[in-house]
């Protein structure tokens, strides 16, 4: 069997396959030659090894981008997996109206960055004008904070159900016979549903956690960087390098600065999945 | 139940309803937004309901439609998102079955390489992405093609490009080779469960791998098509950055996303009232499929991170 599909790789194999060497592999191994060049196009770019290296490592814009880009992964990851947590452990206490609760708090997955971006602008702009404070694109703490709200109002419906899964996988005969044994909820949700979670927490860690580090589109909707791009997350300032720049070296320093993000994320990446992974509770 | 355990509960269940009013007051705030007059919409009074004074009607959805294309983009967007589905759901749903089941270093390589371009973040591709598809789709034409081979063709004929990936058409192949990776992903995690024994006997009794693979193993991978389709069409409808740079805007293509960003003039200047519409008309149409299908939706949503 396996002789005759390996016959008809042209049919399994080639559409996905050229579609994904245009889309995916050339376009990545060029990327990664264009970031030891100078270049304004493709085609006329000339090797400067690795000036454009040193320049992204000593940009004070780019260095605080990942600063922000950090801090703001770590706190939102931390906000959106405990209060979805929250939420799930509420909405399997079997109350009334669970699938209603269930359906509204997931709805902001559906709609597009741009768009949960646009929304929270008008509001927490309204908010603050209504208290007197500076406007977000004015104050960089308040772009911080209306970022967090906005990522915490989009992914906590997300990472919701993953919990709600996982929490439902668990086998009722270990909480019966936790409560036979005596133990109080307390003691239930730390000593066995928690560490039967893990492989949740596993997921939603390494979703919330390249999220955060990836964000692009809300953060250019909610502030677009301002001010003076105190609230560019790494994404966006990569994006402003390229376009927002004129002159013949900002391609190639953009370029630099795509690499490192890639291999950042690719590093936390595997951090994340080895970490967690080996706290895992066998079944 | 305890006394104390129904008190729990009532208490859990209005502070979910308190935080569900939450949940949808903002897209609520830009519906009854969208109805004001444009002078009446400022930061200081979003909150407060249209009067018989501000209210405005249809006007702003009236003035979002036409102003700048709004049913242009409405149906680009639509282009893309079902055809790329249907591309991703069938090559990839192809290619995963012949990575599970041929068993050579070659299929493992490529799963590798799939399961890295999930990782890989699009900053990385953005530049080289864009200016290749911009110039495979000007430099690909037919009369270059015809130059080539000798042979004349009329002028209108030659500017016909082969590989057009910079139209709401090609583009379809740029997002077949971006999604791949976690259709494979998802698609490979489900097939290592089909027991190998139904497609043998398919096999025996004289189908060929084509046949095989669309009347016995496509049928067994429904559930993973709904889950796999569900989360690529999240992302495909929603997806700003890679149609903004690699559609040529000249022509006139855009999708949605694209147009609410256009009525942020490029002076600070923002027309309120037409940018709240557009974002209501992108929002109820998402609305109304979550209404129909929220059962697959969020079904679809637990399997995919059960498997990644």
């Amino acid at each position: 069997m396996e002789k005759a599909i390996r016959k008809y790789w042209p049919v399994f194999v080639l559409p996905t396959l050229a579609a994904f060497l245009i889309g995916f592999v050339w376009p990545f191994l060029q990327g990664l030659y264009l970031s030891f060049c100078k270049f304004v196009t493709i085609n006329n770019a000339t090797f400067n090894g690795l000036k454009n290296y040193i320049f992204a490592l000593t940009e004070a814009d780019f260095l605080h981008s990942f600063g922000f880009t950090v801090l703001f992964t770590v706190v939102s990851s931390a906000c959106i997996n405990v209060a979805a947590l929250a939420i799930a452990l509420a909405l399997t206490r079997e109350i009334k109206g669970t699938n209603l609760f269930r359906s509204v708090f997931f709805m902001p997955n559906l709609i597009g960055g741009i768009v949960l971006g646009y929304i929270w602008n008008i509001l927490l702009n309204c908010v603050l004008t209504l208290l007197g404070k500076p406007l977000m694109n004015l104050y960089a703490p308040y772009g911080f904070i209306g970022l967090l709200i906005l990522m915490c109002w989009q992914q906590i419906g997300y990472m919701m159900i993953i919990y709600i899964a996982g929490l439902q996988s668990i086998p009722g005969d270990y909480l019966e016979a936790a409560r036979i044994d005596g133990a109080t909820e307390r003691q239930i949700f730390w000593k066995v549903k928690l560490p039967n979670l893990m492989p949740s927490i596993t997921i939603c860690a390494f979703l919330t956690l390249t999220n955060g580090f990836k964000l692009f589109d809300q953060n250019l909707a909610l502030t677009g960087g301002e001010p003076a791009h105190q609230t560019e997350m790494l994404a966006l300032n990569i994006y402003q390098t390229f376009y927002g720049r004129s002159g013949p070296q900002w391609k190639g320093y953009g370029q630099a600065k795509a690499v490192l993000f890639c291999i950042l994320v690719i590093a936390i990446s595997m951090i994340q999945l080895r970490a967690t992974r080996s706290k895992e509770v066998q079944q | 139940m305890t006394k104390r355990h129904q008190l729990k509960d009532r208490i859990t269940t209005v502070v979910l309803a308190l935080l569900s009013v939450a949940w949808v007051y903002p897209v609520f705030m830009i519906l009854f937004n969208s109805l004001k007059k444009e002078s009446a919409i400022s930061t200081g009074t979003a909150f407060e309901l249209p009067t018989a004074e501000s209210f405005a009607g249809f006007a702003n959805y009236a003035d979002a439609i036409q102003s700048k294309g709004f049913l242009s983009a409405f149906w680009y967007t639509l282009v893309i998102t079902v055809t790329s589905l249907v591309l991703i759901l069938i090559c990839c749903s192809m290619c995963a079955w012949f990575i599970t089941r041929v068993n050579a270093w070659y299929s493992k390589a490529l799963y590798f390489l799939f399961v890295f371009s999930m990782v890989v973040p699009f900053q990385m591709l953005m530049f080289t992405l864009s200016s290749t598809a911009d110039r495979i789709g000007s430099s690909a034409t037919v009369g270059n093609l015809a130059g080539k081979l000798g042979i004349s063709v009329s002028k209108a004929a030659a500017d016909i490009s082969l590989l057009p990936l910079n139209t709401p058409y090609g583009i379809c192949i740029v997002y077949l080779g971006f999604g791949a990776g976690l259709a494979v992903f998802m698609f490979c995690g489900f097939m290592k469960s089909i027991p190998l024994e139904v497609e043998e006997a398919a096999m025996i009794d004289g189908c060929g791998p084509i046949r095989t693979f669309f009347l016995v193993v496509l049928p067994i991978l429904k559930p993973t098509l709904i889950s796999v389709g569900i989360l690529e069409t999240m992302w495909l409808w929603n997806d700003y950055l890679l149609p903004y740079l690699v559609l040529d805007r000249t022509k006139g293509y855009m999708t949605i996303s694209i147009l609410i960003q256009y009525f942020r003039g490029s002076y600070g200047r923002v027309e309120m009232g037409p940018m709240m519409a557009s974002i209501m008309l992108n929002i109820i149409p998402i609305i109304i499929v979550y209404l129909l299908c929220q059962k697959h939706i969020i079904k679809g949503v637990a399997a995919g991170a059960v498997k990644g």
